[in-house]
């Protein structure tokens, strides 16, 4: 049952304007920022490696399809989040509002299962919108930009990847960008599951990860408690893969935590929709 | 002794402080078009939600199919088709799409050609491929209808399904109830505020008020031993009058207008007034018989 409710779900998503937003946004401000930079780029990397031109030699182009990426990942990973919560959040409040959730309980599917597959269509969309992303920024800006080292300027410096070592980078950056956005989807689904109506989980989701980001980065000693377990704290940490070496410890550290946040979410959103009555 | 589909008893549920349901307690046979009748905010919804396990009642016990829901859940409810309250369903796809979906999570395999047939038996054929939110009210019921019966259930639950239908609608949906209740010997709860639409279709009945079971019991016999308003029109309108006051005690409340004789009587005892008058030599040339449902309704309301 399970099964057959996700292949429900994903077509309901897929029937959903609303779904498409995402990937239309994302192709729109990817492809900006690509134009931009093929339009005007070598002026704005000389402009920002003008102070260490002089002490360090390059070969090859700076301004490469590596590069790209990571500039839009880096871009992107805060603002993604709501492309993902726009469809996430709605999941169970959407149906709540529209009477269908009310069709869905007299059904001979459990509660869980209703939740189960809606995580795994949320899950799936939230994967379809990280590959897109990935496609656009990556694929694309190599096929504009060409490949070549990656220069990224990082807390401990200035570090050059060579462009042989890069793909893994981005496979596993991509992964983790993943499952910060999975995070995220789980957290929508979790505030869906409390609330009748589309845009209360929507905004709540983002308010949250505006919350945190500015908790985040305060330099207050009593946030410094908390910065570590926060999920924004963990939502850059695909940065960690471009550092040479690449901090294990630190990454593995940043995936057991969002994947506590992940079951989390989840637990609290099954134990509520297990118990919840359906009035609408 | 009949089969019992549902029994439910002694239900109890409160939303914040507020008790919907009180105490309503009633049982439905297998092959019964059962009346659940209620003024609005009776507490009707609250105990279909309670028995469809989309809420959680506080207290009592409901049995569906002779189990509780705890553990049988799935199986209990692959036995149901029901519309609680409206028939809601995904706006943006269409009628045949909303019940592949719907018919996906029903418990029963049914095959594209079921869906189509299904579409056609509640008259929405030539409108499969259409959205849902094109659709009228009353198409909307029909849509509703079908998820409910796509499935082959042995027990309907049909929550208010006349409400804002137009009277060829309604026609419509009683005649369908009848069809599936004689042709197709389903057992068909009938959630109801209007008692003539629960006389025309049920065989058994419960009334209930503010949360409570008023009455309950065969339709037939219920609605027997209410009063009713009798119109005789006779040749000798002086007699009558006498006779009514020595033979029946009716004194008050009869009404006359120099041909004809209005009083309140119970239905039993109509045909004791008509033999009276013809043993007495009265001529008799109409009786019209006027039952006063809604008075009875609201009588049965206003005891609880």
């Amino acid at each position: 049952m399970l099964f057959r409710n996700t292949i429900n779900e994903l077509i309901k998503i897929l029937s959903k304007p609303r779904s498409y937003i995402g990937f239309g946004a994302l192709t729109l401000l990817i492809g900006v920022i690509l134009i931009a930079m093929k339009a005007d780029g070598k002026n704005f990397i000389s402009f920002v490696t003008a102070s260490f031109e002089q002490t360090l030699s390059f070969n090859g182009d700076i301004l490469n399809g590596n590069l790209m990426a990571f500039v839009i990942l880096q871009m992107l990973i805060i603002h993604v989040p709501l492309l993902v919560a726009l469809v996430t959040g709605d999941l169970i409040s959407g149906e709540a509002a529209m009477g269908t959730l009310r069709m869905m309980g007299t059904k001979p599917i459990s509660r869980s299962a209703i939740l189960g597959s809606k995580f795994l269509a949320g899950a799936i969309y939230t994967f379809l919108l990280t590959l897109w992303m990935a496609f656009m920024a990556y694929g694309v800006g190599q096929w504009i930009f060409g490949s070549g080292d990656l220069i990224v300027l990082n807390n401990d410096g200035l570090v050059i990847v060579p462009a042989d070592d890069i793909t893994w980078r981005y496979l596993y950056g991509f992964g983790l960008a993943y499952l910060s956005l999975l995070a995220v989807a789980m957290m929508s689904i979790c505030f869906s599951v409390f609330s009748d109506n589309s845009i209360g989980p929507i905004v709540s989701t983002m308010a949250v990860i505006i919350l945190f980001t500015i908790i985040g980065s305060l330099d207050v000693p009593s946030f410094g408690n908390l910065q570590p377990f926060l999920l924004t704290t963990h939502m850059a940490s695909w940065r960690s893969l471009f550092e040479m070496p690449v901090p294990i410890n630190d990454i593995m550290n940043s995936i057991y935590i969002l994947l506590v946040h992940i079951i989390g979410f989840g637990v609290i959103a099954l134990w509520k929709f297990n118990n919840k009555d359906i009035n609408t | 002794m009949s089969q019992e589909v549902v029994s439910v008893r002694n239900l109890e549920k409160s939303f914040k402080g507020f008790q919907a349901v009180k105490d309503v307690s009633f049982t439905v046979k297998k092959n019964d078009v059962f009346g659940f009748l209620g003024p609005n905010g009776a507490g009707k919804s609250t105990s279909l939600r309670c028995m469809l396990s989309l809420i959680k009642e506080d207290a009592g016990e409901i049995k569906l199919f002779g189990q509780t829901m705890s553990g049988n859940r799935n199986k209990i409810l692959s036995r149901i088709g029901s519309i609680i309250e409206k028939p809601d369903f995904y706006k943006y796809l269409s009628a045949y799409k909303n019940l592949e979906l719907l018919a996906r999570i029903s418990g029963a395999r049914v095959s594209k050609s079921e869906l189509y047939d299904i579409l056609e038996f509640v008259g929405l054929q030539g409108r499969e491929k259409h959205r849902f939110r094109t659709f009228s009210h009353g198409m909307k019921q029909r849509l509703g209808i079908a998820q409910a019966l796509m499935h082959n259930p042995e027990l309907i639950i049909l929550d208010e399904p006349t409400t804002g239908l137009d009277p060829q609608g309604i026609v419509d949906i009683r005649n369908l109830i009848l069809k599936l209740s004689k042709e197709q010997g389903k057992t068909v709860i009938l959630s109801s505020h209007q008692l003539a639409e629960i006389e025309m279709i049920a065989n058994r009945m419960v009334i209930i008020n503010k949360g409570r079971t008023v009455i309950e019991g065969s339709v037939h016999e219920l609605l027997n031993t209410a009063q009713m308003i009798v119109r005789f029109q006779l040749d000798d309108i002086e007699r009558g009058l006498k006779l009514l006051s020595t033979d029946f005690s009716l004194t008050n409340n009869v009404q006359s207008d120099g041909t004809e004789l209005e009083f309140e009587i119970e239905k039993i005892r109509i045909a004791d007034v008509a033999e009276c008058f013809m043993k007495n030599g009265l001529r008799i040339y109409s009786i019209e018989q006027k039952r006063k449902l809604e008075d009875y309704f609201i009588k049965m309301i206003d005891q609880s």
